[in-house]
């Protein structure tokens, strides 16, 4: 069993699956991510945590140029490749109460990013990883435009725009890191090996910040983010934010970092500094906002911040923070779509000075919605919790007054969420939410599998740092070895 | 060399096939023999390639040869079926399209495997002169007819340029030849010579003319957009992708050495060419002229090859060449399509495809993603062996040029997509006939088989 079956799989359910008739492909797309995830909990299970690449292939491609189908999962990759295999299921799950027109392309498109994004969190061929991340994009931009609100159009173009633009000078990058591989590959460990000099590395560091920081979104290339997450599908939204904006952050643990050490440390501070003003930034606009989507977007602006915050402080308690809190961000975020998706299906608004006292008529979704804002501002026994802290320990052991700024995230993000949890479930019923009725059927399996994740993961994070610890630890010493060895 | 001479006994059959008003065996006729010169073409491939020169040095038939004339032919085979009964609509005299536009085909095979000069210069002339009647052939048509007269004096002019070029050459060498031109510049290293540098520039300029790069791309949105739709689709591929080769074999072949003369001479056009053929598609409404335009910016992506001259630049050529011309014959088949129905090029027409016609819309979708350069589809394959090229000689600041024109092209591009699956419209559903459906289908698929796997074509030269 080698991982290519798991590339492979999405992407002949997603050719199934648009042959399917709308009325049961929602069906077959679930099965089919239910195949993968099972499947994806058959390598876990021969997954043993030390660092070695394990259920690798290495398949000729273009043998001309170097490039490998080349591909295998370490502890790294396997922490990414659960969350994607987890919640691509339960994405779907969430939209088994849409009614979309043409259901076949829309769960055939999820699909077919799906095997993109594992191929992105797998791949150890540059090549390969630059086609999975191109990949993973274009079924977004049309599951977004498609299915999209009423300014998709524009939105997505700005979104795709930016986007293809970061990765393609990611692509210039990677193509100058192949040419100045001594045998002509693109091989990641070719890579790594490369003896550039700090003024060549800098520049590749550069090539491949672009590409990233417009990923995740870093301040100040974030400002696609927020419209397309509020005029997208929530589906899309959640692919986006779920997922998707973790190939950044995986990106730059992989492929950024180690590849232009150098260049690392002299962006280093740069970096850093963008990441910090993003979480203040994100956080204090998440205060105005008066759409509900807007307000996750951004928040999810900040949290991502306070992850990129942590790698850029590079150390082995800030990798494995980053590792953890992608997976739980990766939760939160879904749920809080969710939330807000189940909200504006019933009141057609997503306005929260609308809103009000469902709480009362919703007791189960009352109880969800909390759990998830718990989750996402990270109270101690929730998800968020250890990964955040995790986080603002590697920070601090960057500079104290980053970690002083960076912790305003977790102040700020109570405060928003918690006002947003008062605004909606709180207060006095209006005519509009009296209405207001309380989860079931899917929805409530869905919410429930994410409450569930959110409390086991805060209560017991432990397996879930063993699969990346040793991965990680190996990563980082190595990184750390050329720190020391460089010359200036 | 018998694919060149089946491909020029070919349009005379037709003619006689149309003299006996044979209209019904004209397509049949013209493709099988077509299919039999391809398949003299890629028997004369050789896995060591050795090829000598033959007919006292003028041609040479090596894979690099093989490789074009096989694309070009495919291409032509695939735009004369899109053309089934398209002709009939115009003109009266059917035979004589197929004639032509074999005529040109023969030029362009000439193109590709000259030795010498003049051959190159004769094979232009014969590819040129069919398509100045191609161009104009609807002749109560009035874009059609200034299409035609611009092509033919802006072709003039060029092969003016060509030929002063060539003369000068000759004048400062004394052969026409290839091997020779090449063994007196190695013999005279760094001999300041006015004459032959000249020629060289001149010969520049004529070449650039007949790829349609900038500042010499004032005729082609014109005429792309005056000459019927079809015959646009083959100027923009067979004929551009002709041309690159006849530029990249006498470059590569002749002037390697003297690289640090032309070099930045056509870097400048590279890049000229790139920001006029992408900004100025930014602003058309018409498909058909955005598409005009978005043909010059591919020329500068061509011209990468060129400029950044090394062992992996024919295939590199190749595989743009082919990428460009598949995708180009999906957009300009769709066009025709798209034309019967609204009566216009304009991207409104497109508004509302998908919800008609899936299959159109769909492979539409691929053409446009190749054009765009999208992983996964033949036009990135194309773009990446072109980065890696540039960057392999250090041109970096082309390299970043070229991204941000990459950039800019997504805007255009994406409009069709935009308009075909976003934007509502009242419309009827489009026939397809089989033959496009073949035609797409086939190109569709192309398209996404070499950008999943390029080695099927980027190991043929």
């Amino acid at each position: 069993m080698t991982v290519s079956i798991l590339l492979l799989l999405p992407v002949l359910a997603a050719i199934v699956v648009s042959f399917i008739k709308n009325g049961s492909a929602k069906h077959a797309s679930m099965f089919f991510a239910l195949a993968e995830l099972a499947l994806a909990f058959y390598f876990l299970s021969g997954f043993v945590a030390d660092r070695s690449i394990q259920y690798a292939i290495d398949l000729p491609w273009i043998p001309k140029f170097g490039i490998y189908f080349s591909a295998g999962i370490d502890g790294i990759s396997m922490v990414m490749v659960l969350l994607t295999t987890v919640l691509v299921p339960i994405i779907i799950l969430t939209t088994y109460e849409h009614q979309y027109k043409n259901a076949n392309a829309f769960y055939a498109l999820i699909l077919f990013m799906q095997a993109g994004l594992l191929t992105v969190f797998t791949a150890l061929d540059g090549f390969l990883f630059y086609v999975g991340w191109e990949a993973a994009l274009i079924p977004i931009y049309f599951i977004c435009a498609l299915w999209g609100g009423e300014n998709r159009i524009r939105v997505n173009l700005k979104f795709f725009i930016y986007t293809f633009a970061g990765s393609l000078f990611m692509l210039v990058g990677i193509i100058y890191l192949y040419l100045q591989t001594p045998n002509k590959v693109y091989d990641i460990h070719a890579f790594y090996d490369l003896a550039l000099s700090p003024g060549q590395q800098s520049w590749v560091f550069l090539a491949f910040f672009i590409a990233f920081a417009i990923k995740m979104p870093l301040f100040p290339f974030h400002t696609w983010q927020p419209d397309t997450y509020s005029e997208a599908p929530s589906g899309g939204s959640m692919m986006l934010s779920g997922i998707m904006l973790k190939m950044g952050i995986y990106g730059a643990i992989r492929w950024m970092i180690p590849n232009a050490p150098l260049g690392f440390l002299h962006w280093v501070n740069t970096a850093m500094i963008l990441a910090i003003i993003g979480i203040v930034y994100a956080s204090i606009i998440a205060f105005k906002q008066k759409d509900g989507k807007r307000l996750v977007a951004y928040s999810s602006i900040a949290h991502v911040g306070l992850i990129a915050a942590g790698i850029f402080a590079w150390n082995l308690v800030g990798i494995q923070g980053a590792l953890i809190q992608m997976v739980s961000h990766g939760i939160n975020v879904v749920g809080m779509f969710f939330i807000w998706d189940i909200i504006s299906r019933r009141m057609n608004t997503r306005d929260i000075d609308q809103l009000g006292g469902i709480a009362k008529v919703a007791p189960n979704f009352a109880i969800a919605f909390l759990i998830i804002t718990l989750g996402t501002v990270a109270l101690p026994l929730t998800n968020g919790f250890v990964g955040e802290f995790l986080l603002l320990k590697s920070v601090f052991s960057y500079g104290l007054y980053f970690a002083a700024v960076a912790g305003l995230t977790i102040i700020f993000g109570a405060v928003y969420m918690l006002r947003m949890y008062k605004g909606v479930m709180q207060g006095q019923l209006n005519d509009l939410t009296a209405t207001f009725t309380d989860i079931k059927g899917s929805e409530k399996l869905a919410l429930g599998i994410i409450c569930a994740l959110i409390i086991v993961i805060g209560v017991y994070p432990q397996p879930l740092l063993h699969i990346s610890e040793a991965a990680a630890n190996h990563l980082f010493n190595e990184v750390s070895h050329k720190f020391m060895n460089a010359k200036f | 060399m018998t694919p060149l001479i089946i491909i020029s006994v070919l349009p005379i059959v037709l003619l006689y096939l149309g003299l006996f008003k044979a209209q019904k065996a004209l397509l049949p006729v013209a493709i099988i023999g077509m299919l039999v010169a391809m398949g003299t073409a890629i028997a004369a491939w050789t896995t060591q390639d050795q090829a000598q020169p033959i007919y006292n040095g003028m041609l040479l038939f090596n894979n690099f040869s093989v490789a074009f004339t096989v694309v070009s032919i495919i291409s032509t085979i695939l735009i004369l079926m899109l053309s089934k009964g398209y002709f009939e609509k115009i003109s009266t005299h059917v035979a004589e399209y197929y004639a032509i536009i074999l005529f040109s085909l023969a030029g362009i095979i000439v193109m590709v495997s000259y030795h010498n000069l003049t051959m190159l210069f004769i094979g232009i002339e014969i590819m040129s002169v069919s398509l100045y009647i191609l161009a104009g052939i609807r002749k109560n048509d009035f874009a059609s007819n200034e299409a035609a007269l611009k092509y033919f004096l802006m072709g003039a002019f060029s092969t003016g340029f060509l030929l002063f070029g060539i003369t000068l050459i000759y004048g400062s060498t004394g052969s026409f030849d290839l091997d020779a031109i090449r063994d007196w510049i190695v013999t005279h290293p760094r001999k300041v010579d006015p004459l032959f540098y000249t020629g060289v520039m001149l010969i520049i300029v004529g070449l650039c003319f007949k790829v349609g790069a900038a500042p010499f791309h004032f005729w082609t949105p014109d005429v792309y957009e005056g000459a019927p739709s079809l015959i646009t689709a083959y100027m923009s591929t067979v004929v551009k992708a002709a041309g690159f080769a006849a530029f990249l074999r006498l470059f590569s072949a002749c002037f390697a050495t003297i690289a640090d003369f032309w070099a930045p001479v056509l870097m400048v056009i590279t890049i000229i060419t790139l920001f006029i053929g992408n900004i100025t598609a930014l602003y058309q409404q018409s498909f058909k002229r955005m598409l005009a335009f978005s043909s010059i910016s591919h020329a500068g992506y061509l011209l990468f090859a060129i400029v950044a001259l090394g062992a992996a630049s024919a295939n590199s050529v190749f595989v743009y060449a082919t990428a460009y011309s598949i995708a180009s014959i999906i957009a300009f088949g769709a066009l025709v399509l798209v034309r019967q129905q609204t009566g216009t090029d304009d991207f409104e027409g497109f508004n509302g495809l998908a919800g008609k016609n899936p299959f159109l819309a769909f492979v539409l979708t691929i053409s446009m993603l190749s054009l765009a350069g999208i992983p996964l589809t033949a036009g990135f394959m194309g773009k990446f062996y072109m980065f890696s090229g540039a960057l392999l000689q250090y041109r970096y600041w082309l390299v970043i040029i070229a991204v941000v024109n990459a950039i800019i092209s997504i805007f255009y591009y994406f409009r069709v997509i935009v308009a075909m699956y976003f934007r509502p419209a009242e419309r009827t559903e489009v026939v397809v006939p089989a033959y496009y459906k073949f035609v797409l289908g086939f190109s569709a698929l192309a398209t996404i088989v070499i950008g999943v796997y390029p080695t099927l074509v980027s190991s043929l030269i």
